[in-house]
Formats: structure tokens, C-alpha cells, sequence
């Protein structure tokens, strides 16, 4: 009889007797069938209801709770204040405009950081010299944060839409770039070897090989560069400017409106969500030659 | 039955690298000479890291010999060569291509037609009986079927010589059997000169004309045994020949695999 059934027994007796002895019960191991949780997987649909479920609660927690403890709207607003103060923006602040401000910098943004961050990735993994050259400026910069120039662009370039922009492009440039060149170095060299043997030309090579081998690791840059231009734009906005829900956010602070300002969080953490499913929809239709399991 | 014009010859050749860290160079293959004859089958046998795999860099141009010479066709190797088609252990499937699509690759150097390079490989699909996968990718394939599309793609070139380094010895035991058969068909029914470098002595044994032995590093070739045994283009059918098993021991006691053992 092994330790682990006689700790079973203990557990046992423990629980139907109601005395401490439960101290004495060992950690749970595989030859003990009663006591191992049931690891069978949940269905989809559970899941969704459980996540559904979270959430309701978690809403009905943050309406009531803080005013329970006597926590004033000005400090946490409650949801239905979020709700009444979402309406007074939409009326009185132009919010549709700031949304669009917002949104258009960070998609534009995004999409000039992403083809100058892979172009230069390729680029560097092309020539081994200038990658050698470059290489610890690059990872100066890399570590440098970026949205810490966004006041330096706004003294150059002026309270306009050149410094946000400039700012998100720089922040979602340095990922992209470092994962595109990664993948460049570690291209398989038996498949360049081969690209060799049918007399394919550098640029062939690059083509046919390296840049369909690079996909999957661009895709992942792709995925944090999405994250960090909201941030991007959004310390610019912090930092300078009069549109934008970073704006939004400096704008109800001044006022003391928190609700305010919680709304701009919710509606640019928005903004994230969509961009994110949108390359996550693009990495899909990309990389559908990898099985699902393992992407 | 063979044919005598000599497709390939190494004459003298060596190779030599720096040696890593040091001044030193480290000689990989020293003063290997051999030919294989048109439609022949020669398989090169030998303990790991006895430049075999130098010898198949060599004939398919991706490195220069230190001395001697490599003819292909009577005229010297000087850079990657479209006439030699090579074979890894990898499959080097391109995992972004459907299957016909990989074996079009080899040609999309060369100024052929879109249509004409989509039919070839269509056809190579058919001989290595792989027309039913064309449009699947290669993660929808198992081992097996994807070495068999890799050699649908070295054939697609219609090279003058396939070097195989070691194409089945990251399968499992039946389906290698059942690989080598499927190749040994192919190579045997369209007359393919093939170079296969192997440490599987059997594999050697039940697949070729012609063995020949190299020592360990520096690379030479110590012994050269012709295999008189029928069927070639079945190796199921050599490995239950009772002579197959005497290759096999002569080839163990020439690389004096008794002894290390002991």
C-alpha cells in the first residue's frame, strides 16, 4: 500500500470527521484517482458563458461596490456614470472627431513604422556588413524609450499631427525591424543551399526564400507593433496637441472629470482590440500554410 | 545493360577548411577519385564526418575542390550546376508552396513557360505517384510522401546526376523500406544516374551497383565493391537475399565496425 492511499484515507476520514487532520494529507499524486481534478476540457460554449458571466459581474461590482464603501463618483465613477458622461462627449465634446483623429494617426502610423521597420530588417539581413555596422546604434535605440521624444518633436514640428505620428511610427519601427532581421539570420541554409544548386540569382533567393521564411516572425512584430502604436499615439497626444483621446485624457484631468477620462481609456484600449484582430486576421490569411496548432 | 560514358568523375580531388580558432586546416576528403557511369546507381558508405557530405557540396558546385578536378558530363564543375539535382535528409519542402508548386521551384530559373514548368511537375507528380497531393501543403503530407515530393522536385530538373545524402534516415524503419522501394523504381524505370551517401550499410547494399567504402577524416575511398545481386529496383526484394547479408559483413569488417565496438 503506497503513502499516497494512506494519505487518501486520512483525507478521508478528515473531511467526514470534521478534525484537523487535513494538515497531514500529502501533495496530490497520479496514483491517487479520487483526489486529482478533473482535467477534461470545457466546451467552447461553457467557456463563453463563463467569460460572459465574468464580465456581467464584474460591471455590476464596479457599479455598486465603490458607492457601498462610500467612494466618491469623482474618484471611481460608476458605470451608469461612464454611460451619462460617454453621451455628454458624444454631444458637446466632438468625440466622433477625436476618435477619428486618434485612430487614423495610429493606423497610419502603424502601417509606415511596419514597411520602414521590415524594409529596414531586410535590408540589414541582406548585407552582414551594414548589420554589423549598425547594430549597436540599433540596439541603443531600441532600448531608448521612445515616447520620451515626443515633447523634442513637438518643439521641432509644432502642436500638429507630425510629432504623434512620428512618435507611433517610431515606437512600432524598432520591433518589426528586430524581428524581420532575426528571421533573416536564421533563414535554414540548406534552403539557400538549394535556391543555389537551381542557379537562382540574390534576388530570387531573396524573393522565393527569405521573404516568405520571414513571415511568420514579421507577423509577430506586426502583433506588438499594433499594442504599442495606440501608446504611441497616445503620449503624443498626452504630451502636446488639442485633438486625439489622449487629449481627451489631459482635457478631463485638468477638470477633474474622471469619468472622462476613463472613457478615453476604454475607447482607445477599443482601438488597440481592432487593430490587434486585424493583423491577427491578416496573420491568418498569411500564414495559413502553418497548422493551426501550432501557430 | 550499363551504359559506359562516364556522367560524373572526381579526379584527385581534396578539400580542405580552416581549422576553427586556429591557422591549422582541417582535410576533410584527401585525393578521392571515382566515377559513376550513365544510369549507374553508386552508393558512397562511411563512418560520420568522413566528408561524404563534402563530396556532395563538391559535385553540386556549392564549393570549390582545393585540388583536383570534378567533371560532370566530361566538362568541369565550376559553380552550382542545373545538371545536378541534390537530395538532404530534409525534405527543404517550402512550407508557403502547395506540393506542385515545391516541384516547380527547381525550374523557375531557367526561361521556361509558366504552363510548360506547371505540366512538368505535374508529370514528376505522376512518377513518384503524388498526383493526388499537387495542390496539398507539405505539413498535410507524412515523411514519406514528402521525401517522395522532394524527389519529384530534384527530378523535375531532369539533372544528369541525383545525389541523395542520406534522403530516409529520418523515417522510421517501415516506411524507409517502403520509401526506398518507391525510389528505387523511380530511379530504376527512367535509367537515373544516382550518387546516394549513406552510413546505413544495408540501405547501401539493397539499393546499388556499386559501393564505395571511405575511411575516416581525411575522406578516402579504401574499398570499392560492386553489388552482384539481383533486382535492383526492388530493395525488399535484396534485403531477404541471403548474399545481402554478406555485403553487410564484408562492409562492417572493411570500416572495422567490430573492433570499435569492442
Amino acid at each position: 500500500m503506497s503513502t499516497s492511499e494512506l494519505s487518501g484515507a486520512v483525507e478521508r476520514t478528515g473531511a467526514l470527521g470534521g478534525e484537523p487532520v487535513a494538515r497531514r494529507v500529502e501533495p496530490l499524486s497520479s496514483d491517487h484517482p479520487e483526489a486529482v481534478p478533473s482535467t477534461a476540457p470545457a466546451s467552447p460554449t461553457a467557456v463563453l458563458i463563463g467569460s460572459v458571466a465574468f464580465g456581467i459581474l464584474f460591471l455590476l461590482a464596479w457599479q455598486f461596490v465603490p458607492p457601498a464603501l462610500g467612494v466618491p463618483s469623482y474618484i471611481i465613477p460608476t458605470v451608469s456614470d461612464l454611460a451619462r458622461e460617454f453621451g455628454r462627449m458624444a454631444a458637446r465634446e466632438n468625440l466622433t472627431a477625436h476618435i477619428l483623429s486618434t485612430v487614423t494617426i495610429a493606423t497610419v502610423g502603424f502601417v509606415i513604422g511596419s514597411l520602414l521597420g521590415a524594409a529596414m530588417g531586410y535590408l540589414l539581413g541582406m548585407s552582414l556588413l551594414l548589420e554589423k555596422v549598425l547594430s549597436p546604434y540599433i540596439l541603443g535605440l531600441q532600448i531608448a524609450p521612445k515616447v520620451a521624444f515626443a515633447p523634442l518633436f513637438i518643439m521641432w514640428l509644432g502642436y500638429n499631427a507630425w510629432p504623434k505620428l512620428i512618435v507611433t511610427i517610431l515606437v512600432v519601427f524598432f520591433p518589426i525591424l528586430v524581428n524581420v532581421l532575426q528571421s533573416m539570420k536564421t533563414v535554414d541554409r540548406d534552403l539557400i543551399n538549394l535556391a543555389r544548386a537551381y542557379s537562382m540569382s540574390r534576388l530570387q533567393i531573396f524573393w522565393k526564400i527569405e521573404v516568405p521564411a520571414s513571415m511568420p516572425a514579421l507577423m509577430a512584430g506586426l502583433r506588438i507593433g499594433a499594442t504599442l502604436a495606440v501608446i504611441g499615439v497616445t503620449v503624443g497626444e498626452l504630451v502636446g496637441g488639442n485633438t486625439g483621446l489622449g487629449y481627451l485624457i489631459t482635457f478631463g484631468e485638468g477638470q477633474a472629470n474622471t469619468a472622462m477620462v476613463f472613457n478615453a481609456i476604454v475607447l482607445l484600449t477599443l482601438i488597440g482590440i481592432v487593430l490587434y484582430g486585424a493583423v491577427a486576421m491578416l496573420e491568418a490569411r498569411v500564414l495559413h500554410y502553418i497548422p493551426r496548432a501550432m501557430r | 545493360m550499363l551504359n559506359t560514358a562516364s556522367v560524373l568523375d572526381l579526379i584527385g580531388v581534396s578539400k580542405r577548411f580552416p581549422a576553427p580558432g586556429g591557422r591549422a586546416w582541417l582535410t576533410a576528403i584527401e585525393r578521392v577519385s571515382l566515377n559513376v557511369h550513365s544510369g549507374e546507381f553508386v552508393a558512397i558508405v562511411g563512418p560520420s564526418g568522413c566528408g561524404k557530405s563534402t563530396i556532395l557540396n563538391l559535385v553540386a558546385g556549392l564549393d570549390r575542390p582545393s585540388e583536383g578536378r570534378i567533371l560532370l558530363n566530361q566538362v568541369p564543375v565550376e559553380g552550382p550546376n542545373p545538371s545536378v539535382g541534390f537530395m538532404l535528409q530534409k525534405d527543404l519542402l517550402l512550407p508557403w508552396r502547395t506540393i506542385v508548386h515545391n516541384v516547380e521551384f527547381g525550374l523557375e530559373a531557367r526561361a521556361i513557360s509558366r504552363a510548360e514548368r506547371r505540366e512538368r511537375a505535374l508529370r514528376e507528380l505522376q512518377r513518384c505517384r503524388l498526383s493526388d497531393f499537387a495542390a496539398s501543403y507539405p505539413y498535410q503530407l507524412s515523411g514519406g510522401m514528402r521525401q517522395r515530393a522532394a524527389l519529384a522536385r530534384t527530378l523535375a530538373i531532369e539533372p544528369a546526376i541525383v545525389l541523395l545524402d542520406e534522403p530516409f534516415s529520418s523515417l522510421d524503419a517501415q516506411t524507409k523500406l517502403i520509401l526506398q522501394k518507391s525510389f528505387a523504381q523511380t530511379i530504376a524505370s527512367s535509367a537515373i544516374t544516382t550518387l546516394l551517401i549513406t552510413h546505413d550499410l544495408m540501405e547501401a547494399v539493397i539499393m546499388s551497383d556499386r559501393i564505395l567504402v571511405m575511411s575516416e577524416r581525411p575522406g578516402r575511398i579504401i574499398e570499392e565493391i560492386p553489388v552482384d545481386l539481383p533486382d535492383r529496383d526492388n530493395p525488399m526484394a535484396r534485403i531477404s537475399a541471403p548474399r545481402a547479408r554478406e555485403y553487410v559483413d564484408h562492409l562492417l569488417a572493411s570500416l572495422h565496425l567490430q573492433e570499435k565496438a569492442a
